[in-house]
């Protein structure tokens, strides 16, 4: 490598900023200190047309090493960060913000939301409309705060209530705080984006005054708004709402079937199958069929139970009417190909038996009616389980034995 | 001048200033005690002739500042430079004699002073401004009219903003810079009189250090400046406080890059020609500078053997370029090519080493091998030098030395305590940003663990030194040749019968700047080696030295170059 022996400022502090880098990476914070401390002096030199300037530059490196540093405070990384709020008034909500994370992440919460009331206030002419959006998530976080303190607040209140005091004064400072909380929690869920503990924390509130509607309208608008991201937990948050509200089957249905084209491996995948499985459509239940092997696809449910129970469930179902045996097939065209090695080898066989019996007698049974009698995992687990002696395997024997024209036709 | 009388020693009028603000005389450096009244006595010796004559001069500003002309801030940090190299064991005529004569000259030359219209005169008819000045007031006053910020070279962006309007220009000094003239010194026009730069500074000095053939070379020079010893970087904090300086001026003296060894040194051949100045003082085999003595010192910091030595004075003997009239500066003689003295010496030696060595990659690990296994069998007597080993020592110095350097550069601080600012309205921004990187640097200083800010280290010509004590057997110096010598009628010769050119042919350098074009990949590995260790010493480009190293090949293997017309890469010596 050729060693260049010009140099200029530009460069030196280039040079400069790769050693930081380098001490960074390494874990050596000693070293990035003292690198950055020749660094600094760029900061008389910021023309700040490039993307990140030296300011932004010492404030993250700067809040890197203050964080990690054996020797460092809380004390002196206030006092740093401080100075970077002055260092460039176009980042001042930014630092803000971030400020209050870092003291929130080390339990100061009074200190975070001192912070933030203060940030709240700043006023610098057409840099506040500038920085529109850092100031709507500082008056979210601050809401989110109040929300905390209105939840300590309940807490006491339901104390005080089941001892049989009477608080007023809890009450009131309870209520505000619910008021504070609502009105910055309300706005920050307005604009498109994922604000999932907020919107949890707004509905809470809500449920708790009684205003369901409100509630309700919410949860739609965050779930179905096409303007926001596409967020499973949405649709999660909105199915938990109306199965507490006692809600139509349908409209439980509706919430999940958008969940299970996000995310079909989802745990709530379960429920939504139980739900359609109790169905008395035709569609609903074929659905139902749908869902469960989806979520068998991936390798997080191989283990489940439960969900080898619901498959297993409805293929019975669907094998003792004979009908729909279209159902089965269509579901298990696509998957004749890897299913055998991905869930019903022999290894896994021998395993599933010993480890759980259970999930051996859905898979067998499963596997019998897929892959016919003579398949390994149904051969091997029910010469097993009646080896065992255990009752429901020769019922499963028989039960396979019996239906196995069915496999023929599914596989023909 | 006022002064009239003739002088006692040589009855002459031919007087001059001395720093002390005595007369002298110029034509026999008789200094009397006769001294010129001077209003302001705080105050370095100025240049004007108008302001000498006319007495009360300096006019305080209402900020404390008073009026300063450009070339008085360079005479300043001239000043500054010949102290430090005083300092550093220069003899004291440097400073007192030659740079301040050169000085002058310079300024008499580029019409800034010693004569009768000074540069300034000529924009004075074109001022908008009228005599709403006092009588005293400078001539040479430019207007803002005709100011322009084409001149964007370099970092220094000034964001002073310009009136369009023809307003007045007022008593105090412009909004643009502090000096009086720094706007006109920036005109685009000025640089047919060779402008004065920073860089130049240290040209004048290495034009002083030349002529008196002091033992310092330019890269020693220009590394004695970037380490600290010499005033170059942050010079102007040494200005007194009443010289404010601002806008412009910051352009002029605010130094953001290390100096580099070619401009520094054309600037001086361009200055030698300027001054008309005549053959510099003969470089013969006693001075440091020649071939001879360089070769010595650097085969002694590469820690090769001294008996290297023979050869090298074998070689400068060979191609005449020990010669006076070679060595010696003419300046303004385009026919003559100039002597880079430290590059040619190192180049010298990089040839001697292939010559005895022929470092392809192969014959010098033979040799090698070869010297050790005598040095295991003959332990008696002074040990063959073998190649390999000292390439070892040598490249893990090198590296350690490199990595050092490396970390050096990026620690390198251009700022200093003495703040700038473009124009008054700034300055409190800027003294805040001062502020806050002092409490940043206290800051993450404490957390740096226990490393103290590096005291400067003591200036020394060597960079690297080997001591024969060393029982480690890692100095070189005394080790012998014999391994790789033969004797042939009588002479010593090399064992290696071959040689390969670095180049065929030489390039122009009017097309190109370069005699040849060095990629690293095209050579050799041990060539490459060689020619980082002086790159480093020198701190210049392999490229350059391989430039010297061709030439010097080519001024060796002349009549054979000639004889052929069909090349071979290796030739037999």
């Amino acid at each position: 490598s050729s060693h260049e022996h010009k140099l200029n400022f530009k460069k030196s502090k280039e040079v400069c900023l790769s050693y930081i880098q380098d001490a960074m990476l390494q874990k050596h914070w000693k070293r990035a200190a003292e690198f950055l401390t020749f660094y600094v002096e760029s900061l008389e030199k910021d023309f700040s047309t490039q993307y990140m300037g030296p300011s932004e530059m010492i404030w993250r490196i700067g809040t890197e090493i203050l964080c990690h540093h054996s020797h460092s405070s809380m004390k002196e990384f206030n006092s740093f960060t401080e100075q970077m709020k002055t260092l460039g008034v176009k980042r001042y909500l930014k630092v803000c913000l971030e400020h209050a994370f870092h003291l929130l992440c080390n339990g100061l919460i009074d200190e975070a939301y001192q912070n933030l009331s203060l940030a709240e206030s700043w006023r610098f002419g057409e840099q506040t409309a500038i920085q529109d959006k850092e100031m709507k998530l500082i008056q979210a976080y601050r809401g989110l705060l109040d929300y905390y303190s209105w939840s300590k607040q309940k807490t006491i209140l339901l104390e005080h209530g089941q001892d049989g005091f009477e608080d007023l004064s809890v009450e009131q400072e309870m209520h505000s705080y619910f008021r504070k909380a609502a009105v910055n929690l309300k706005e920050i869920i307005k604009i498109p984006g994922v604000w999932d503990l907020f919107v949890k924390c707004y509905v809470d509130l809500l449920e708790f005054y009684g205003d369901h509607n409100e509630a309700r309208q919410v949860l739609n608008e965050y779930a179905y708004n096409s303007k926001f991201p596409a967020n499973p937990n949405a649709h999660v948050y909105l199915y938990q709402f109306l199965k507490r509200h006692g809600e139509s089957k349908k409209s439980l249905i509706s919430a999940l079937k958008i969940l299970h084209d996000i995310v079909p491996s989802h745990e709530l995948m379960i429920d939504f199958n139980t739900m359609l499985q109790k169905s008395k459509k035709r569609k609903k239940r074929r659905l139902g069929l749908e869902v469960i092997f989806a979520a068998l696809d991936y390798a997080g449910w191989k283990e489940n139970v439960k969900a080898w129970s619901c498959l297993a469930r409805q293929v019975k179902q669907i094998v003792i009417s004979e009908k729909p045996l279209d159902w089965i097939k269509q579901e298990w065209n696509s998957r004749k190909d890897w299913w055998p090695a991905f869930h019903f080898s022999r290894y896994l066989a021998k395993r599933n038996w010993q480890e759980n019996e259970s999930l051996s007698y859905e898979k067998a049974l499963v596997a019998g009616i897929l892959l016919g009698k003579d398949c390994k995992y149904f051969k091997y687990v029910s010469h097993q389980g009646c080896k065992a002696q255990v009752k429901r395997f020769r019922i499963l024997k028989k039960f396979v034995n019996k239906h196995n024209p069915v496999y023929l036709r599914i596989s023909g | 001048r006022d002064f009239n009388e003739r002088c006692a020693q040589c009855s002459e009028v031919n007087w001059g200033l001395t720093d002390g603000g005595r007369f002298y005389c110029r034509s026999c450096h008789n200094v009397t005690e006769r001294t010129r009244e001077v209003v302001n006595t705080d105050f370095i010796s100025n240049t004007r002739i108008q302001t000498i004559s006319k007495g009360l001069r300096k006019q305080e500003k209402p900020d404390g500042g008073c009026e300063w002309y450009v070339c008085e801030g360079f005479q300043l940090v001239l000043k500054k430079q010949a102290e430090a190299l005083e300092a550093l064991g220069v003899c004291p005529q440097m400073k007192d004699e030659i740079l301040c004569n050169f000085w002058r000259r310079y300024l008499q030359k580029s019409k800034q002073a010693y004569c009768n219209r000074p540069a300034g005169e000529t924009v004075k008819a074109l001022s908008v401004c009228d005599s709403s000045t006092d009588v005293d007031s400078e001539p040479e006053r430019p207007s803002l009219l005709h100011l322009s910020l084409s001149e964007s070279e370099g970092d220094l962006q000034t964001d002073c903003s310009f009136a369009s309007s023809t307003s007045r220009v007022s008593e105090s000094t412009s909004v643009c810079s502090g000096s009086v003239d720094g706007s006109l010194y920036l005109m685009k026009n000025q640089r047919e009189k060779l402008r004065m730069t920073m860089p130049m500074t240290l040209s004048f000095c290495y034009m002083a250090l030349l002529w008196l053939r002091e033992p310092m070379t330019l890269s020693d020079l220009l590394r004695f400046v970037v380490e600290g010893h010499i005033p170059y970087l942050n010079v102007f904090q040494h200005f007194p406080e009443k010289m404010k300086l601002c806008g412009l001026d910051l352009k002029i003296f605010c130094v953001e890059s290390w100096p580099v060894y070619e401009e520094v040194y054309n600037k001086m051949l361009e200055l030698a020609a300027f001054l008309d100045l005549p053959r510099f003082p003969d470089i013969t085999d006693s001075c440091f500078l020649h071939p001879d003595m360089l070769c010595m010192k650097y085969l002694m910091e590469a820690n090769l053997p001294d008996e290297l030595h023979n050869w090298t004075c074998r070689v400068v003997k060979k191609i005449c370029i020990g010669e006076a009239d070679f060595l010696t500066l003419v300046p303004g003689n385009k026919s003559t090519r100039n002597v880079k003295y430290d590059v040619l010496a190192a180049a010298v030696i990089v040839v001697v080493l292939k010559l005895l060595f022929l470092l392809d990659d192969h014959y010098e690990w033979l040799l090698s091998d070869f010297a050790e296994e005598s040095n295991k069998n003959n332990k008696e007597g002074g040990p063959y030098f073998a190649f390999k080993k000292w390439y070892k020592v040598i490249k893990c110095s090198l590296d350690v030395e490199q990595k050092k350097l490396d970390e050096e550069r990026a620690k390198y601080l251009w700022r200093c305590e003495k703040p700038l600012f473009y124009s008054a309205k700034k300055k409190s921004k800027v003294l805040k940003r001062r502020q806050m990187v002092v409490n940043l640097q206290n800051q993450f200083g404490k957390l740096s663990g226990s490393v103290q800010p590096a005291e400067k280290p003591k200036p020394s010509s060597f960079q690297l030194s080997w001591s024969e004590e060393n029982t480690d057997g890692s100095c070189f110096h005394g080790h012998s040749l014999k391994g790789i010598l033969q004797e042939k009628c009588g002479l010593l010769t090399a064992m290696n019968p071959a040689y390969w050119l670095c180049t065929v042919k030489l390039c122009t350098e009017k097309l190109c700047g370069h005699l040849a074009h060095y990629r690293e990949v095209d050579f050799p590995q041990s060539y490459h080696f060689v020619l980082r260790l002086f790159s480093f010493l020198l701190r210049i480009q392999p490229s350059h030295i391989h430039d010297e190293v061709c030439v010097i090949e080519h001024k060796l293997f002349n009549k054979k170059l000639c004889k052929k017309s069909k090349y071979n890469t290796r030739l037999r010596k």
